[in-house]
């Protein structure tokens, strides 16, 4: 086999023409600008970011669902504009919360269905289907009716209809969307054991969870607005914050905390204060572990005490902080969507 | 050990477009017969506008025939309603699913899928249709004389294939569309029920409408069962059998091609302009 990353993209961009009836021009929309990306065969990679950073533009275009208006992008190594036949031969995807199949169909008919077409026999399609069936711990529900799942058992039988197919690369767009703890976690164990079975597997998927991209992640690129800010391992990602000092402060405040009265503060590289229930929660990234006295100082100074006071390692949520200057919450809510 | 041995064999080309064939009018084959209730409205709604049509030939004493031809007529609506909504806005749902995303990316061409889709509706809405002429046949003793058992199942055949090619060919013209499909399907149903005379002879018409109307299968492929299974059908036929043999050939080929032709085109448009997927918001 010649020697091609498993996925690669250069300078990719989409940019959606927003139509609008009533007005003559139409907008546009930058979906995605400017991505690279080189992902080596038995990568688990990861793409991290808010709601409408862009995962799924991405996945789109290298599922062959959409086309790049800018750059290339190429999967096993075809173009993905050019030969959109022979990465379909290769691929699969699922994404969160999907409700396809037909409910009708009992869960193993449904993953029958999609194994044939993938020109998979009917006896080794139904003998997968048993075992990956048994693997995620829903056997007793193969022949219950797919529309009488749970969210969390129709997810899993989504994931067992990418995995049936063994893809060489599989695509997965927020696998864990709307899970609960034990089914995220079931999930989460399930694909990092698919991919220490066979070292050529290549999985790419998508998440606006940091333990997600932390916990599974070979590497990890955090992507926002269309752009990728960085991209490496979990581990290299938090690295860049070690010199700093990170504290997590719960707080008893009788008035509201203001960030700029303490972001103006020497040493302090960054700080987002957010009321969680009824206490109100700091999270200080300072230069050096000094410039806490001041902090302190401060917290008195605004009538607020404190009421615990933790040193903690850095996440990957603290390296998306430093990149964008908000935590990836306050993004999702910061943008409207458009209308 | 490994959790799962790689898939031994994968089949390509023509057994790959059989079997997806086979896969995706499965839900339609088995699925479908498992409400019994639907199989029981299809059935037995569209006996009431039978009955009603019957209910008035009768009183205004038109020839007995016309009761025969209105049964004929309930069982082909079944097909044409199965055309509209389950073949040509089909797409439409599949594309909120999700469904749509994951044909697209298998390696089971599109054509296969379409195809699965119209044999498997085919097949449900034939198990209706027979219903439909059985119980309508026995509610309004309609007397059946089969002038050529030969033609009338090539009528019936050619009939099913150049309604089902409209139906993939409507399905990919609607590849692009969304809810607008759905109100396309809704407007064509009733026009369609006066022009391709679900309930009376189209020799009636002025001989435009008819022409027009040929352009739906059902127009041409009514008239020609109509006049090989009853008695008095020649003389209420609209033109010969033969020549309507000839026209229904002509629809099938070009139908079939068309599809071919659109969802290749559709989808590389639905791919460039991003409408491949469920619409948001
Ligand atoms: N078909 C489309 N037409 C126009 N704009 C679109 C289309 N699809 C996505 N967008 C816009 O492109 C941007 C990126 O969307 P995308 O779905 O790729 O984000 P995402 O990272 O997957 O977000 P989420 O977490 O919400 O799934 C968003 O602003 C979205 O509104
Ligand atoms: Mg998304």
């Amino acid at each position: 086999m010649e020697n091609h990353y498993a996925i690669e993209t250069q300078s990719l961009g989409r940019v959606y023409k927003i139509r609008n009836p009533g007005k003559k021009e139409n907008k546009t929309l930058t979906a995605l600008e400017g991505v690279d990306l080189q992902i080596k065969p038995g990568e688990l990679f990861g793409l991290l970011g808010p709601n409408g950073a862009g995962k799924t533009t991405l996945i789109k275009i290298l599922t062959t669902l959409l086309a790049p208006t800018h750059g290339y992008a190429s999967v096993a190594g075809y173009d993905v504009s050019k030969s959109p036949d022979d990465v379909r031969q290769r691929i699969n995807m699922v994404s969160g919360g999907e409700s396809s199949g037909y409910g009708l169909l009992t869960v193993r008919e449904n993953l029958w269905m999609f194994a044939q077409f993938y020109g998979i026999e009917s006896k080794e399609a139904n003998q997968r289907i048993k075992t990956l069936l048994e693997i995620v711990g829903i056997a007793d529900r193969a022949n219950s009716r797919s529309s009488n799942l749970s969210t969390g058992l129709r997810q899993k039988m989504n994931i067992v209809r990418g995995f049936l197919t063994d893809p060489e690369i599989l695509f997965l767009d927020e696998p864990t969307l709307g899970l609960d703890v034990g089914a995220s976690r079931d999930v989460r164990s399930f694909i990092r054991r698919w991919m220490d079975d066979d070292p050529k597997r290549t999985l790419l998927l998508t998440t606006h969870y940091m333990i997600e991209a932390d916990e599974l992640c070979d590497r990890v690129a955090i992507i926002n607005k269309g752009k990728v800010l960085a991209c490496g391992t979990p581990a290299s990602l938090k690295q860049s914050l070690q010199k700093d000092a990170i504290f997590h402060i719960d707080l008893d405040s009788p008035k509201v905390l203001v960030e700029s009265v303490f972001s103006i503060l020497p040493g302090v590289t960054s700080v987002k204060i957010h009321d969680n229930e009824n206490k109100t929660i700091m999270d200080l990234v300072l230069d050096e572990e000094s410039a806490l006295a001041n902090v302190i100082a401060t917290v008195t100074s605004q009538g607020a005490q404190i009421v615990t006071l933790q040193k903690r390692e850095p996440t990957l949520e603290d390296v998306f902080v430093k990149l964008v200057g908000q935590r990836m919450e306050e993004v999702e809510h910061a943008d409207a969507p458009a209308s | 050990m490994p959790m799962l041995p790689p898939v031994s064999k994968r089949h390509t080309g023509w057994r790959l477009f059989l079997m997806t064939v086979i896969g995706r009018s499965y839900p339609r084959v088995v699925g479908m017969q498992r409400e019994r209730s639907w199989i029981f409205f299809d059935t037995f709604l569209p006996m009431l506008s039978v009955a009603a049509y019957v209910f008035v030939y009768r009183a205004i004493k038109a020839p007995e025939d016309y009761v025969g031809f209105v049964v004929v007529g309930g069982a082909m609506m079944a097909y044409w309603m199965n055309v509209l909504w389950s073949m040509a806005s089909q797409l439409y749902w599949e594309k909120e699913t999700g469904n749509l995303a994951l044909y697209i990316i298998s390696p089971g061409s599109m054509m296969a899928i379409l195809l699965g889709m119209a044999l498997g509706g085919l097949f449900a809405t034939t198990l209706r249709a027979v219903g439909i002429i059985l119980l309508g046949s026995l509610l309004f003793q309609v007397h059946f004389v089969i002038a050529s058992a030969t033609q009338l199942i090539l009528v019936f055949f050619l009939t099913m294939v150049s309604l089902y090619g409209l139906g993939m060919m409507t399905a990919s013209l609607f590849l692009l569309l969304s809810r607008e499909a759905w109100h396309i399907s809704n407007l064509a149903q009733e026009p369609i029920f006066l022009i391709s005379g679900f309930y009376f002879p189209i020799k009636n018409f002025p001989a435009w409408v008819p022409m027009v109307g040929s352009f739906i299968p059902l127009t041409l492929g009514m008239d020609a069962m109509r006049q090989l299974a009853f008695a008095s059908g020649p003389s209420l036929g609209w033109i010969s059998v033969n020549i309507e043999i000839m026209g229904l050939i002509v629809l099938s080929i070009m139908f079939l091609m068309g599809a071919r032709l659109l969802l290749n085109y559709m989808e590389r448009l639905a791919v460039r302009e991003g409408r491949l997927t469920e619409s948001r918001g």
